[in-house]
């Protein structure tokens, strides 16, 4: 009746797993619980669980990214205090096979339910306020996108408590992977719940793609577009791209493992270095989804806190669909001791290097935005500058991986390590910090405080450049990664720095979420009254804080690269607004549970599939189905919001700009 | 033994060239190598890195908004001579770069044999769950979890795997490569100063892998004589049989040693007459246990 489930699948002897899901459960609990007694319950549904608003879902992305970051973070503190404990006679408080476990789920939820969802978040967002656009092009898909990502998730952690989790690393490689090697359940916990949110990724991805190409705001052309705008076109046409590619290597895993396929086995002609490449072909273009968009959101910042457009606008663009280019086509560094000959290695060596030119290009161009600039320094501009300053050395040290002669001393090192987290830390979450930070107000209507968002930089800086300090030192010194143990005494010391680093890195959480809570407490003197409180330059700012579920009463006219920036402008010459508007109704998507029934079902095909329980993965397809069914067979696509309910939304904006007008008459800026 | 990029060399080694595993003290020529090309990469690269991170300072500094002294020219949003720069110096870096990786890759390719008169020891390595087997095809010797090779001789690795990849890592010798079933790699390394140096599986293989290092010892051409007359005076036989057995998930295996192996067995392995490495035992179809290795 259950497959594979029973009773030993709870891990009751090893304490840790069941304390932290015990914790985590009771507070879920006690959370559903208050909502239910305060009586949100309704509100929730309707407002935010159905919503096809995006801004909910990108709002709801983030918070599940940011969640998940935490609890990647909790990882990433075992593993630091594993190594620092087991050296020698030592053996930690990790077993092996528990160790595993947290360094493969660490890599998995960081890069999949962290920081992908709070990209996409962003992504969802702020594009179709930048664009000038109601929502985005397939509102009730979004929803769909979001909750399959949060199947994927809610698989990942019930692998803390039922079962296990992949003890292969987060990409897993094969035959390490296979049956014969990993019987247990964890891989097939990974295969599932990557293939479920993979799914919710590809249809995001093909939905901002369709968004950016086909609804902007009317004059604006390609080239008017914000770099944001831009980088996410390029992010969502490297998914479309690259997506497939790792749900076709993961089936084709399924299959050897459900099946007895022998694709990549040892045995029967299967090939385990196809998984590497197909896995890296997917996995490389995968970076460079999380790092464009946060290109995107530093260029926004620059322009914005050097009161400046963009330098080289053109230039930019262009390094971008550079960058998307040769994405695919440097996956191979990824194994160059493998073995292939010195002219693959070398060919696949100089493509690498080749793709950091486009990034040198954006370095370039954003100090040259801050040349003749006028600077200021609220926490996203300082996230920005730290983020030029230690990204060039991740960069750097990425080029000294792609040169194949040190990369033999290097590869999987602790430098190797270093590397890609220094990347990764500095570009994407130093930028989805500043992004977070930046568009706060635009999503909430108030601001966030800068002495604790200050607080949460430096601390989070200097605990970052601790931890990857000692390990670049590290693998420098031959230390390999993903050691349960360490034998070699010498390593000790730096060890124990990164358990220091990490100590801080601890402070600046705290100190984020200090900031969430204490602006939340004083979000009246925080609030944003006009919709434009860092004196922005593109759409977003042009319309209120938060923006009427319409986003514009009336759809903007573009005549240049910053619209808003003219607007502002042409209002501060003649001290008055342009005339009102003529307004008219409004058609907007109506909600659906669709997204949150189908991810239901999804949840269980997938669990179903995990424990061999073969009723239960037919219902959930069923179940998915007639969801699917259901809402095609929809009669109301959309609800109306009169004119006059338009009209008084948007006179309240237009008072508090002019009010803005009036208080800032004597200083023009 | 090259010392180019040696301007670097003090300070890395005051930050990590100190233990006995650094990869910027090696004992051989490949490693020594290796380590050149990363050091003389690190430089060209550095020289364009510095200026940026110090263009990046000033600039903030300069143009802070409360600085009188500093223009401000919103309008300065393009210039045709800057993106020229802007474009032009990655690239003539990575341009110069490209040719430092072709020539490396070249010259340090795994497979390429090493340009010694002395005709290389030939070393088959077979990677099993979770120790290394060492395989002297002409002393028709074999070790366990340590190797021994004479200095200044070149050594011709042949490796492969018994199950999962492993990667063969001696970390101050230089290069290391992937152990794959059913299949051999090449690697050509060589020790020139006599020691113990620490070498380690460095691709992830299983609940093992972090005990599964070993010892390779340099010594003297007339000790490795010595030492190879003692392992074939001290008896053992490694067959398909014993390989088998050998085969079977274990950890912490102390360093042994064979005075006779089956002829071919390494190709054996590679060829898969003597079949991939069976796992775990617990776990499979009937077996309750659905993380294996925790009912231990």
């Amino acid at each position: 009746m259950l497959g594979k489930l029973t009773w030993s699948a709870i891990p009751f002897s090893q304490p840790i797993p069941l304390i932290a899901a015990g914790g985590v459960g009771l507070a879920l609990l006690a959370v559903l619980g208050w909502i239910t007694v305060k009586g949100h319950l309704p509100y929730l549904w309707k407002e935010w669980i159905t919503s096809v608003d995006h801004k909910r879902i990108g709002v709801m992305y983030v918070l599940l990214g940011l969640v998940m970051l935490l609890r990647g973070f909790v990882d990433a503190i075992m593993m630091r205090t594993q190594q620092a404990s087991a050296i020698g006679h030592a053996q930690g408080y990790l077993p092996p096979e528990h160790y595993d476990q947290i360094f493969s789920a660490h890599g998995t939820i960081m890069i999949f339910f962290g920081a992908m969802p709070v990209v996409i978040g962003l992504m969802n967002f702020v594009v179709p306020l930048q664009l000038g656009v109601r929502d985005v092009a397939f509102p009730t898909l979004n929803s769909t996108s979001f909750w399959l990502t949060a199947a994927g998730a809610l698989l990942v952690n019930m692998s803390l408590v039922i079962g296990e989790f992949a003890r292969t690393g987060w990409l897993p490689y094969a035959p390490l992977s296979e049956t014969t090697y990993s019987p247990g359940v964890g891989v097939d916990y990974y295969v599932w719940a990557i293939q479920i949110s993979g799914v919710g990724t590809l249809m995001s991805g093909i939905n901002l793609v369709t968004t950016i190409l086909k609804l902007r705001a009317p004059g604006m052309g390609y080239l008017r577009m914000p770099m944001f705008c831009w980088t996410a076109l390029g992010a969502n046409m490297l998914i479309v791209a690259a997506f497939p590619i790792l749900t076709a290597t993961l089936a084709m895993l399924t299959l050897d493992r459900y099946l007895g396929f022998h694709f990549f086995t040892n045995e029967a002609g299967g090939n385990m270095m196809m998984f590497v490449n197909l896995i890296w072909a997917w996995g490389h273009p995968e970076v460079y989804i999380l790092i464009l968009p946060a290109f995107g959101i530093f260029s926004e910042i620059f322009s914005t806190f050097s009161s400046k457009p963009l330098f080289g606008y053109r230039s930019m663009v262009a390094a971008t669909l550079f960058i998307v280019v040769v994405s695919f086509t440097v996956w191979l560094h990824h194994f160059f001791t493998m073995g292939a000959g010195a002219d693959v290695n070398a060919a696949f060596g100089v493509a690498t290097s080749i793709i950091a030119v486009g990034t040198g290009v954006k370095i370039y161009n954003w100090l040259f935005t801050m040349y003749g600039g006028r600077l200021r320094f609220p926490t996203p501009m300082l996230w920005s500058l730290a983020f030029m300053m230690t990204f060039v050395i991740g960069g750097m040290t990425g080029v000294l991986l792609a040169v194949p002669p040190a990369d033999f001393m290097l590869h999987n090192s602790m430098f190797l390590v270093a590397h890609f987290h220094n990347v990764i830390n500095s570009g994407v979450i130093f930028g989805a910090f500043a992004g977070i930070t930046y568009w706060f107000p635009k999503a909430f209507g108030f601001r966030l405080d800068e002495f604790w968002g200050k607080m949460a930089f430096w601390l989070t800086l200097a605990g970052f450049l601790i931890v990857f300090g000692a390990l670049y030192v590290l693998g420098l010194e031959g230390m390999t990664r993903r050691l349960q143990h360490i034998d070699f005494t010498e390593w000790a010391p730096w060890l124990y720095v990164s358990v220091a680093g990490i100590g801080v890195m601890i402070l600046g959480v705290a100190a984020q979420i200090l900031q969430i809570v204490v602006s939340i407490r004083n979000r009246e003197a925080l609030r944003d009254e006009t919709g434009d409180p860092w004196d922005g330059r593109s759409l977003e700012w042009a319309t209120s804080s938060p923006p009427p579920a319409f986003n514009f009463a009336v759809l903007p006219k573009v005549h240049g690269e910053e619209p808003y920036w003219t607007i502002k402008r042409q209002a501060i010459e003649s001290q008055g607004l342009a005339d009102e508007p003529k307004y008219e109704a409004i058609e907007m998507p109506r909600n659906s549970a669709t997204g949150v029934v189908t991810a239901f079902f999804a949840t269980l095909i997938g669990f179903a599939m995990i424990w061999s329980i073969w009723w239960l993965a037919a219902l959930g397809f069923v179940g998915a189905y007639a969801t699917f069914v259901v809402f095609a067979w929809r009669d109301e696509e959309e609800k109306e919001i009169p004119a006059e309910e338009v009209a008084r939304i948007d006179r309240a904006r237009r008072a508090a700009r002019r009010k803005w007008l009036e208080d800032n008459r004597e200083q023009p800026a | 033994m090259p010392e180019r990029g040696g301007r670097l060399l003090p300070l890395l080694l005051l930050l990590g060239g100190c233990s006995g595993a650094s990869i910027l003290r090696p004992g051989g020529p490949i490693g020594a190598n290796n380590r050149t090309i990363l050091l003389d990469s690190l430089v060209i690269m550095l020289a364009i890195i510095l200026p940026t991170m110090l263009a990046t300072l000033a600039f903030a500094w300069w143009f802070r908004a409360g600085n009188r002294k500093a223009k401000y020219r919103p309008a300065f949003v393009y210039s045709g001579r800057i993106e020229l720069i802007v474009w032009s110096i990655p690239l003539l870096t990575i341009l110069f770069l490209s040719g430092l990786i072709w020539i490396g890759s070249h010259a340090l390719d795994p497979a390429k044999p090493l340009a010694e008169k002395t005709p290389p020891l030939e070393v088959q390595v077979v990677s099993l769950d979770w120790k290394w087997l060492f395989v002297y095809p002409a002393q028709g010797i074999a070790t366990l979890n340590g190797a021994v090779v004479p200095t200044g001789v070149p050594v011709r690795f042949r490796l492969t795997s018994a199950s999962v990849m492993n990667s063969f890592f001696v970390p101050r010798l230089g290069s290391q490569i992937y152990t794959m079933n059913g299949m051999a790699t090449t690697l050509h390394l060589q020790a020139d100063r006599p020691g113990s140096y620490y070498g380690q599986s460095a691709h992830f293989s299983g609940d093992g892998f972090s005990d599964m290092h070993f010892r390779l010892q340099a010594v003297p051409v007339a000790e490795f004589t010595r030492w190879v007359a003692g392992v074939k005076a001290a008896g053992g036989l490694l067959d398909g049989r014993a390989y088998r057995v050998l085969a079977r998930q274990s950890q912490h295996e102390p360093a042994k040693h064979w005075s006779a192996v089956q002829p071919g067995l390494f190709d054996m392995v590679v060829a898969q007459h003597l079949p991939p490495a069976p796992g775990p035992e617990q776990g499979r179809d009937g077996q309750p246990q659905i993380s294996p290795g925790t009912a231990e």
